[in-house]
């Protein structure tokens, strides 16, 4: 498939401007070849537009590089991917929102962000128009006997972000679940644009509070991939030791969360225990609980020195000694079992089809983790495994996590014994030259982050794109719900655990 | 689940003694929250939080006062999942446009007398948002704010100060 793309590509050359991937421009005819090929051995990685363009990601399923191409847009119209590829609904949707252009044939055409509360439309279009009068929000719906709507939201019952979800129910069973999300744009890119790198960084550091290594990670090496920047050795290691460190916190916070929303509180006790252990360790030796900040364009910004390695073995240790009871505890207890086997399955065809990565894709097979699929430094010289079931549904979720934490130990620990001595920061090279683009894809502890930005001739963004894990995980999260009891919902979404910021951006 | 339970029994407790109130956030509610609130609500605050498009930083710390480590249950401060039920408002995030509407309901839907906490840089002035055009650039714009805890996001215990000190104001 990888020699197909290649060969659909033949005759057109990589932009001179992009760096860290090849960038073609592409005809019509090349375009709808490759649209035609997403989720049938080509993945499409993020999709989102330009004044004059609009660019795909794609990556061959079965391995090899990441390629970006570009189509040009012609009176605000460009050839439809969702049409021909479920996965790119949402993608296109909030093109149409920001930039102010649309898919051709586009199968689905209601706005999504853009809920008529600001004070202009298409914010990212060079010429935005004022406000448009939003038509009330029509949902999908279901037509049948004795089916009754039940609407959640945007304000929740619980602490979590807000988004309307709108359950279409025979009696308890779920016949369609719809997700409304937008509630929390900040307008992020448009943020983004006219700043320097560093400028940016804490904005894009605060795409998902609770992924803001990755983030910040994603952004630093977009910058310095744009930039030709080689960071310091030692930065590489310690950024991988700062995300394996978001991820155990995460890791450790859901599968508790999980089993809480199956009311067994006492698995959610314990590794809100060992969450707070990590967020402790992390202010100790990073100087933020949520490591916020830490990782920036040309390294990190806080050493770690003697003591704070000292606090990180020490935590290594804890969790280490207490997991076996934990994970024993979830494996012998049946009623809660109960709850999450055969709950909320997704197919391994589906999960293939969306190209859905993090634990929701290698929880149904699909065993993509940007840490190994598209290696960057220092994963390329770590040995690791990278966990992957096929059943698909809450409880093996759940085991993905708890083997991504074992896992995550036994990278910290290779990390802690191989970081050497050395400078963590460098400043950003060819910052004032002529406009370069620059493109990251890393792990987060929800999946793959996708991160594209282009750097004027001053050195300052002319724009900025990012797509989380959640983007393909909130359609799956619909299709999984289908015929599942409403009493099982949370369950399912916080098996999820979706980003509503970094989705809504 | 015997043998886990057992062992918790007999372990240390994990929980961490009360953090003094903050003198900042203490001053600025003297002000607002006359004692008549306390012989009202008594011991015990029920708050609702509703996140006005936080990046998600302020809820994990929120949780995280509800950990065996913070407990703040012990302090008579409970989440409730419904404003019907609810003392105190607590709101983070910079106020996104698309959450007004839902937020000036919620705030409706409780009974008086209520209070509301700006929770975060976000909800105190918009933080790195403020310029946007999503955004209200804080919950000042859309509410009457009883009290500003900032942070990026708060930590468990300025949190927890913030809401002792509307206890004992």
């Amino acid at each position: 498939m990888s020699k197909n793309l290649q060969e659909i590509l033949r005759g057109t050359r990589p932009l001179a401007s992009q760096h860290g991937a090849n960038r073609h421009r592409v005809d019509t005819e090349r375009w709808q070849l490759i649209t035609g090929r997403l989720g049938r051995g080509l993945d499409m990685l993020a999709l989102w537009a330009d004044p004059a363009e609009v660019h795909m990601a794609v990556r061959a399923s079965d391995g090899g590089a990441l390629v970006i191409v570009s189509h040009k847009i012609k009176d605000g119209v460009f050839p439809s991917v969702a049409a021909h590829h479920p996965a790119a609904g949402l993608a296109e949707r909030i093109i149409r929102d920001l930039n102010g252009v649309h898919g051709d044939a586009t199968p689905d055409g209601r706005l999504w962000l853009d809920h008529g509360n600001w004070p202009l439309s298409a914010p990212l279009s060079p010429t935005p128009q004022a406000a448009q009068k939003v038509p009330p929000y029509t949902f999908l719906g279901a037509e049948g006997e004795g089916i009754h709507q039940i609407p959640v939201g945007p304000v929740h019952a619980g602490i979590i972000e807000p988004g309307h979800f709108r359950f279409f129910c025979v009696g308890e069973t779920v016949v369609r679940l719809e997700a409304r999300l937008g509630y929390t744009h900040k307008g992020i890119e448009k943020l983004l644009e006219g700043k320097t790198p560093l400028q940016a960084a804490p904005i894009a550091a605060r795409i998902s509070g609770d992924s803001t290594v990755a983030y910040a990670l994603a952004f630093a090496r977009a910058c310095e991939s744009a930039t030709g920047t080689e960071i310091p050795e030692r930065a590489h290691w310690l950024r991988a030791l700062l995300a394996e460190l978001e991820r155990l916190a995460n890791h450790c916070g859901d599968v508790g969360a999980i089993c809480n929303d199956a009311a067994f509180a006492l698995m959610h006790a314990h590794f809100g225990l060992l969450r707070e252990d990590i967020l402790h360790a992390a202010n100790l030796s990073f100087g933020h609980r949520l490591m916020m900040d830490v990782i920036v364009p040309g390294g990190v910004s806080h050493d770690l020195d003697t003591a704070g390695e000292k606090v990180l073995r020490t935590l290594f240790d804890g969790l280490r000694a207490r997991l076996p009871d934990l994970i024993d505890l979830y494996d012998n207890t049946p009623s809660l079992q109960n709850r999450t086997r055969n709950t909320g399955t997704l197919s391994a065809e589906l999960a293939a089809k969306f190209g859905t990565g993090g634990y929701v894709g290698r929880a149904a097979g699909r065993e993509f983790d940007a840490r190994k699929a598209t290696p960057y430094p220092p994963y390329d010289q770590l040995d690791f495994d990278v966990p992957c079931l096929e059943a698909g549904d809450v409880n093996a979720r759940i085991w993905i996590r708890i083997q991504e934490i074992e896992q995550s130990l036994h990278l910290c620990d290779a990390i802690l014994g191989r970081i050497s001595k050395g400078d963590i920061l460098v400043p950003l090279e060819n910052t004032d030259t002529k406009p370069r683009e620059g493109v990251a894809l890393i792990e987060g502890f929800r999946g793959d982050i996708f991160m594209w930005l282009r750097l004027g001739k001053d050195g300052r963004i002319t724009r900025c794109h990012s797509r989380d894990p959640s983007q393909y995980h909130w359609p799956l999260l619909e299709a999984v719900i289908e015929n599942n009891i409403v009493a099982d919902f949370p369950i399912c979404n916080k098996s999820f655990n979706c980003a509503y910021s970094a989705s809504d951006l | 689940m015997r043998k886990l339970l057992f062992k918790s029994i007999f372990a240390n407790t994990a929980t961490t003694d009360a953090p003094a109130p903050s003198p900042a956030a203490l001053e600025e509610l003297g002000k607002q929250v006359n004692k008549k609130a306390k012989a009202l609500l008594g011991r015990s605050l029920a708050i609702r939080v509703v996140d006005a498009g936080s990046c998600n930083g302020c809820e994990l710390e929120i949780h995280a006062v509800d950990n065996a480590v913070y407990d703040v249950s012990r302090f008579g401060i409970h989440f409730v999942a419904s404003p019907r039920h609810a003392d105190v408002l607590l709101v983070t995030g910079p106020t996104t446009r698309n959450m007004v509407t839902a937020l000036k309901r919620t705030y409706a839907a409780m009974p008086a007398p209520k209070w509301v906490i700006a929770s975060g840089d976000c909800a105190c002035d918009g933080c790195v948002f403020a310029d946007s055009y999503a955004v209200e650039g804080g919950l000042d714009a859309v509410l009457d704010v009883d009290l500003h805890i900032p942070g990026c996001p708060p930590t468990p215990t300025a949190l927890l100060q913030g809401m002792l000190a509307l206890m004992t104001a």
